[in-house]
């Protein structure tokens, strides 16, 4: 019992840390905004560039050459839905995984909520996500695509990404504070990832018997939820979100108790 | 209720740092070899280990400006690391009653690319103002800073001495319960000293806790009502300033004054080369026992190479006995080619004509640092020397420590015409 004491005391004491820091959340997000696309001659455009070029290349190359299905909706369409979330999860995770490295002068100089780095790196990353989202919607219209009253769904669908980003991602950073292993092997990671998660193909083409093997990985549930709220004829399949979301937790949850139980020894051996 | 008594009560505080390849494990095949090893049973390495504080014990009043004085490498900039959270204590209680801030560097965590404003409430925030406050306070800081004229332009345009006084205006700023500071003031030019110095001095007289960790000793003995001696992380002397500061003075003095051996020291630098000691002789290469004013004299400085250097350079300092940095006299300053240096031992010397200081107690630094800049070896105050009094004008007089710190040799005439005749002294004896 004592431990779980210790636990909820210790959570406890984390937040009221939290609130007494709440403006260094406010000026590392807006620090992190900010200096994202300075010297740029493109500036935040490259917030849609990404994902839509992406889109043309895998459109070109998966929906054209290789022909691989869509379930009957329009390629681009298809593949920018899952891009839009994806992008923001692949560019936050590499970001976050190098938040505590990239800052390490401020971790060796100054007493603040560790935490304060990585949160602040997936709150940064929303506004990435919202302005690639409205190419989205263009892209809806172009497609004469019926709007549903489901839209609304798509900012509460923000909060399990951005949770399983940040789980995964104070996992990394910590980890990337003892081994600097950890920035080579993120590019990676999310390479294989992205394999892993259907953003160029359909679940439909997957062989029946790996569907459950494939709902484990938070991305696909959320994915499809993107999809089916964005797209016509399909319908949201909540029990793979709430599995989805449940592994998301989990994995935050992880990341949070590593994260916590390595935060003190970050600036002896950062 | 009565007020707090004690800003910070620690007891039994103990850090321990692990050195070397085996502690940091910093990459996985470190891992995988330990593992290897351990199942091949062979032994791992003892890991090193140094104990950065052993078993420090204090208390500090509120109120209480403490100054905390050591040489490099004794742990007081642990010590403050441990006091602000940064680093966790290996062991011992730790109790602090009040916001902290702790500035062991100015400017942290500002961003190039952001301007001074902005930097100004980012390393604000850091430093655990809120927004409101910095709202309230963004005029002063920009007028103590003296950059309104740039404070919307980013701070890579910005000079470094600009940057150091942004940076330390918004630690004037800063209304904590208890401050630390460690060594700001080594950087930076007089003036800007003495407006550090004059900030610290109103926060003392607001009643805040101060703790302050220099090597600057007058600095120390007029800002802190009491001192602390810190040595290999421990508490070596606590008590009143002029007390402590002598204290730690002759452990200076205690060291052998022939040859002065350098083998042990604490030291920064990389080690590809290390002074190993130092001698100070005659212009016949005789050992020079006792200095006088006005001297002509060698200084030694034996070192080891390790790694094939080029084109190093050699620098020797000397301050006051209460750490004033009086002069520097370097290789690069004087124009020699020290050319390269091949592993093993050697040695450099470095003549000085006329030793113009007043009898006293000095105390010096050596370096050696190389194209980069990378340091290869540098002693803070590593050694002192006494300068005794000579008859230099033949007059018995005018020669002590209490008409100055440098003596600057003159010639008195009156009511001359044309050309002013130099004085005419005898050349001072070499002891």
């Amino acid at each position: 019992m004592s431990d779980r004491e210790k636990l909820v005391s210790r959570m406890k004491s984390a937040l009221a840390e939290f609130w007494q820091y709440k403006d260094v959340f406010y000026f590392l997000v807006l620090r992190n905004i900010k200096v994202r696309y300075k010297q740029t001659l493109l500036g935040i455009s490259w917030a849609i560039i990404q994902p839509f070029m992406t889109m043309v290349v895998f459109t070109i190359f998966f929906g054209k050459f290789a022909g691989i299905p869509s379930d009957g909706i329009p390629y681009p369409l298809f593949t920018y839905s899952a891009l839009v979330p994806w992008t923001y999860f692949a560019v936050t995770l590499a970001a976050t995984g190098n938040c505590l490295v990239s800052n390490a002068n401020l971790l060796r100089k100054v007493y603040f909520p560790r935490l304060a780095l990585p949160v602040s790196t997936v709150l940064s990353g929303l506004l990435d996500l919202a302005i690639a989202s409205t190419v989205l919607f263009g892209m809806l219209i172009y497609y004469q695509v019926d709007l549903s009253w489901e839209l609304c769904f798509l900012p509460l669908l923000v909060i399990p990404l951005a949770v399983l980003t940040l789980g995964v991602g104070m996992f990394l950073a910590a980890l990337n504070v003892k081994f600097r292993d950890v920035r080579h092997a993120i590019p990676f990671l999310v390479q294989l990832w992205l394999f892993a998660t259907p953003i160029i193909y359909p679940v439909s083409i997957m062989p029946e018997r790996f569907r459950p093997l494939a709902s484990l990985n938070p991305m696909t549930g959320l994915i499809e939820c993107f999809r089916a709220i964005l797209l016509p004829d399909r319908s949201i399949d909540w029990s793979s979100l709430l599995v989805s979301c449940l592994v998301a937790l989990l994995i935050f949850v992880a990341g949070l108790l590593y994260f916590q139980k390595t935060e003190a020894e970050f600036a002896d051996i950062i | 209720m009565t007020p707090i008594e004690y800003a910070i009560e620690i007891e039994g505080l103990s850090k321990r740092y692990r050195l070397g390849q085996s502690g940091h494990k910093q990459l996985l095949s470190d891992v995988l070899r330990a593992i290897t090893k351990r199942h091949l049973g062979k032994k791992e390495a003892q890991a090193e280990s140094i104990w950065a504080l052993r078993d420090v014990t204090l208390k500090v009043r509120s109120g209480e400006v403490l100054g905390i004085i050591g040489r490099n490498g004794s742990g007081k900039s642990t010590l403050l690391k441990v006091l602000s959270r940064i680093t966790k204590a290996t062991s011992g209680k730790m109790c602090i009653n009040g916001r902290v801030a702790a500035l062991l560097e100015v400017g942290t965590g500002f961003h190039e690319e952001l301007t001074g404003r902005e930097n100004i409430f980012l390393n604000g925030a850091i430093l655990g103002m809120t927004r409101r406050e910095m709202i309230e306070k963004i005029d002063g800081i920009i007028a103590f800073a003296g950059v309104e004229k740039f404070v919307d332009t980013p701070i890579k345009r910005y000079s470094s001495g600009m940057r150091l006084r942004l940076g330390f205006a918004i630690a004037a700023h800063l209304e904590p319960a208890i401050l630390m500071v460690d060594e700001v003031l080594a950087v930076g030019d007089a003036g800007f000293q003495r407006k550090c110095l004059k900030a610290m001095d109103d926060m003392q007289s607001r009643g805040k806790t101060v703790l302050f960790v220099s090597h600057n000793l007058s600095a120390i003995d007029n800002l802190c009502s009491r001192v602390i001696w810190i040595n290999n992380g421990r508490i070596e002397k606590d008590g009143p300033p002029d007390e402590v500061i002598r204290a730690y003075m002759s452990s200076f003095a205690a060291a052998d004054k022939q040859t002065y051996d350098f083998r042990t020291l604490d030291r920064k630098g990389n080690g590809d080369a290390r002074f190993t000691h130092m001698e100070f002789m005659t212009r016949s290469g005789a050992p020079k026992d006792t200095i006088f004013s006005g001297d002509s004299l060698i200084v030694r400085l034996h070192y080891k190479v390790q790694e094939k250097i080029t084109q190093p350079h050699f620098g020797f300092k000397i301050y006051t006995e209460t750490g004033d940095f009086l002069t520097e006299v370097s290789t690069w300053g004087t124009g020699f080619d020290v050319g390269e240096l091949s592993p093993g031992s050697g040695h450099i010397d470095l003549a000085i004509d006329f030793l113009n200081l007043m009898p006293g107690h000095f105390l010096v630094s050596l370096w050696v640092e190389g194209i980069g800049p990378v340091w290869y070896d540098v002693l803070e105050h590593c050694a002192s020397f006494d300068v005794e009094a000579s008859n230099y004008y033949n007059s018995g007089r005018g020669i002590e420590s209490r008409f100055g710190l440098i003596f600057l040799p003159g010639f008195w005439s009156r009511d001359a015409t044309g050309t002013i005749p130099r004085a005419v002294v005898s050349s001072p004896e070499n002891g």
